[in-house]
């Protein structure tokens, strides 16, 4: 695989000089707005990042030129434009806030690109679409679009397309609203590209992409009596190639994986997926940070990885006991549970993503850092997203979190890191080792140097 | 469940001869004060009321489970129960009319107003010290001796038990003071003079509910189907401060408050009655 690839010529024994990636020119500052989610699409030719606003840019990839190589295919700003405002439940007396919390691409059929993006409460499907032409020579209005008096049309002639400069233009295709009482916490393409669910705190729809009025609830979790609820559902997710598989996670730590074919409500799970509590670590905040904040199969299907407030754990589909794989992200936060408690910071909802060939996986961490976990070889790194870093083709250096103790020149101790500075949104390349940060309002992204 | 509160008994250091647990002697009180501060927070955290856009579900959710850890493990120690017993009971309708005005006014930062960071009903001047409780348990001073309570011994939330201690506050020892003597089931009547210490362990006992049942302050956030959102408004106490909340406003809205000054003991009587009320109906009496 190319990862693995370019891991062995860059990776030597020492940890600290591990240089995966390096960054490449491209850091991107959002004025204003927080970044709300990152994605590239099905081919990583284009990268959509959401933010707070309601705003959607689209970055597209440059095609590699034998003029300049060194310009390796860098990201430019492709299309800009607003897919969700805010709006007023008034039944409610509540603000319906125009923050993107999903992006997902549709695979192309053709020249036109298409994504779902998505607010607490409706669905939009989006078509991007080039235009480079324009036609010229009408006959009932002149060239500033005026009409004309048909009375001084004297000859008939046939318009022509004449090139102009590329417009990039997004439209709304369909909009999928009035279907969820809960706030939508994510989307997710089916593999038969004909349906999608959405899924908010207690409940998943799902719908059909050509279909905006009527959608099917597949799970429902709400209980009869609200003052029973304890579990919600944070994250759900279709198999990347069986169209009847589904996973969703719980507030509490489990995953369910369901199959559509075995009933119309899928309440009732196929598999369960829980790793039974170590007795020991036990305490008031054991649950809040077994909560999963996402949820990802591997790109083959065969894996799950999951996001708690602590871990990243890896799990066979098989295997619905225990995980196969679990990672430490920043465990020494375990002692400061409770002033991240105090502060909120206990229910930062992290992302992971697996790399194209599943044998990395990334998430983020606070101070603007992130880690990446190799599957194979159980190394990890911690890299930092920050403007410090950023200098064009300079490479990333790993940082390290002092535990306690004597503190080395270039670590950082726990009680500095900045918890405001956390890093929720990762996407990862399809097939490359280029990978999008998203440090609150800034978007970085990195790519492998290839020697 | 929890297997660590089973042993200990909650009872002052000296019967700790007998507890097995290692770090026992250390944890009742400081354990107990800890745990009493967490549920504070808790409810604290409930309440706030995201004025204009819906509360987290997940969010609530958790902390509602929070809670309701910590009253089972408080029920089952007797502390529950005790704390109830301390409070009293009685209050006047005319008290929960407070309630709605304050969902009314608009948000004004906490800062400009004398002590409103979470504007619980009735209490104007009072809560300051709460504040003091949550600034010293968030605070990660680099000079603090970090006493954690060990995880892999099985016992206590994980916090910063010396943060606590060194908030170096005069009503950190009332306190410290009240709570013993509650947990041993004194009358109300000591509460009435240690009236500024109860007021920071119970002022934001804010649940307001019409309707008393079991665990009714719970109950109440998630009481109707899609009327939910409908009692949380109506249930949620204004707050006085920015609507949309990040995690470092709150710490914020704390720790611009000063001393605090109760203005009158009239004020404090009426908020005590206050305090009864929301007691009996937590207690579910």
């Amino acid at each position: 695989s190319c990862c693995a690839k370019a891991c062995q010529h860059t990776m030597n024994p020492s940890m600290s000089s591990c240089n995966w990636l390096t960054h490449v020119s491209l850091s991107i500052s959002f004025p204003a707005d927080i970044i709300s989610t990152v994605e590239f699409n099905a081919t990583g030719e284009l990268l959509a990042t959401g933010d707070k606003g309601g705003r959607v840019v689209v970055f597209q990839r440059e095609q590699e030129s034998k003029n300049q190589p060194q310009r390796r295919g860098e990201y430019n700003v492709y299309s800009t434009f607003q897919s969700h405002e805010p709006e007023f439940d008034y039944l409610k007396s509540l603000e319906i806030e125009e923050k993107i919390n999903k992006i997902r691409w549709l695979p192309q059929h053709n020249a036109a690109y298409f994504l779902l993006s998505t607010n607490d409460k409706t669905v939009k499907l989006w078509k991007i679409s080039e235009r480079d032409k324009r036609p010229e020579g009408y006959n009932l209005k002149d060239e500033d679009g005026r009409i004309r008096d048909p009375a001084t049309i004297t000859t008939l002639r046939v318009p022509v397309l004449r090139p102009m400069d590329l417009m990039v233009e997004a439209t709304a295709r369909r909009v999928y609203s009035n279907a969820h009482t809960y706030h939508i916490n994510s989307i997710s393409v089916n593999s038969d590209y004909e349906t999608f669910m959405s899924t908010d705190d207690l409940r998943i729809n799902l719908w059909n992409l050509e279909i905006t009025n009527k959608s099917f609830n597949i799970v429902d979790i709400k209980p009869a009596n609200m003052e029973e609820l304890t579990e919600v559902i944070t994250a759900a997710e279709f198999h990347p190639n069986q169209c009847n598989t589904f996973v969703y996670s719980s507030s509490k730590g489990s995953i369910r994986l369901c199959d559509m074919r075995a009933s119309a409500l899928c309440d009732n799970h196929s598999k369960f997926f829980e790793e039974p509590e170590d007795p020991s670590n036990r305490s008031f905040f054991s649950e809040i940070i077994s909560s999963i904040s996402d949820v990802k199969f591997s790109h083959n299907g065969r894996y799950l990885m999951t996001r708690d407030y602590l871990t990243v754990k890896v799990w066979d589909l098989n295997m619905e006991s225990k995980p196969l794989e679990t990672y430490q992200v920043h465990d020494y936060l375990r002692s400061k549970l409770c002033s991240l408690y105090e502060n909120d910071c206990i229910f930062d909802k992290f992302e992971c993503v697996w790399n194209g060939s599943d044998s990395v996986i990334m998430t983020g961490s606070y101070n603007n850092f992130f880690r990446m976990f190799d599957r194979n070889t159980k190394r990890d790194v911690t890299l930092e997203a920050s403007r410090e870093n950023s200098k064009p083709r300079a490479i990333l250096k790993p940082r390290k979190v002092c535990l306690g103790g004597k503190r080395r020149k270039d670590e950082i101790s726990v009680d500095s890191l900045d918890f405001s500075k956390k890093i929720l949104h990762t996407a990862w390349h399809p097939s490359e080792n280029i990978i999008a940060v998203a440090a609150t309002n800034n978007l970085y992204i990195f790519q492998d140097k290839v020697n | 469940m929890f297997s660590k509160g089973t042993k200990r008994k909650f009872s002052d250091a000296g019967d700790e001869a007998a507890d097995e647990s290692v770090l026992g002697l250390k944890m009742t009180s400081s354990y107990t004060l800890q745990r009493q501060s967490l549920l504070d927070m808790s409810l604290i955290k409930l309440q706030l009321c995201h004025m204009l856009v819906e509360p987290n579900l997940c969010r609530s959710v958790l902390i509602a489970n929070t809670v309701r850890q910590i009253q089972e493990e408080m029920t089952q120690d007797g502390s529950w129960h005790a704390m109830a017993e301390a409070i009293g009971v009685g209050q006047t309708p005319a008290d929960r009319l407070e309630a709605t005005e304050v969902l009314c006014r608009p948000p004004v930062r906490g800062q400009d107003q004398e002590a409103k960071p979470f504007s619980v009903i009735g209490y104007d001047s009072c809560h300051s010290e709460e504040v003091v409780v949550d600034e010293t348990l968030c605070s990660t001073s680099p000079e603090a001796h970090t006493a954690y309570i060990s995880s892999s011994l099985g016992v206590g939330p994980c916090w910063q038990g010396e943060d606590l201690t060194e908030a170096g506050e005069d009503d950190e020892d009332d306190r410290q003071e009240d709570c013993r003597p509650r947990s041993e089931g004194e009358d109300g009547g000591r509460l009435v003079e240690g009236s500024r210490a109860t007021e920071q362990v119970f002022g934001t006992f804010e649940i307001k509910n019409p309707v008393p049942s079991p665990d009714p302050a719970l109950e109440d956030l998630f009481s109707d189907v899609d009327a939910s959102y409908y009692d949380l408004d109506t249930m949620l106490t204004g707050m006085q401060g920015p609507p949309k909340m990040g995690p470092y406003d709150l710490l914020e809205s704390l720790s611009s408050h000063g001393s605090p000054s109760i203005s009158s003991t009239a004020s404090c009587r009426s908020d005590l009655n206050e305090l009864d009320h929301i007691m009996e109906i937590i207690v579910g009496s």
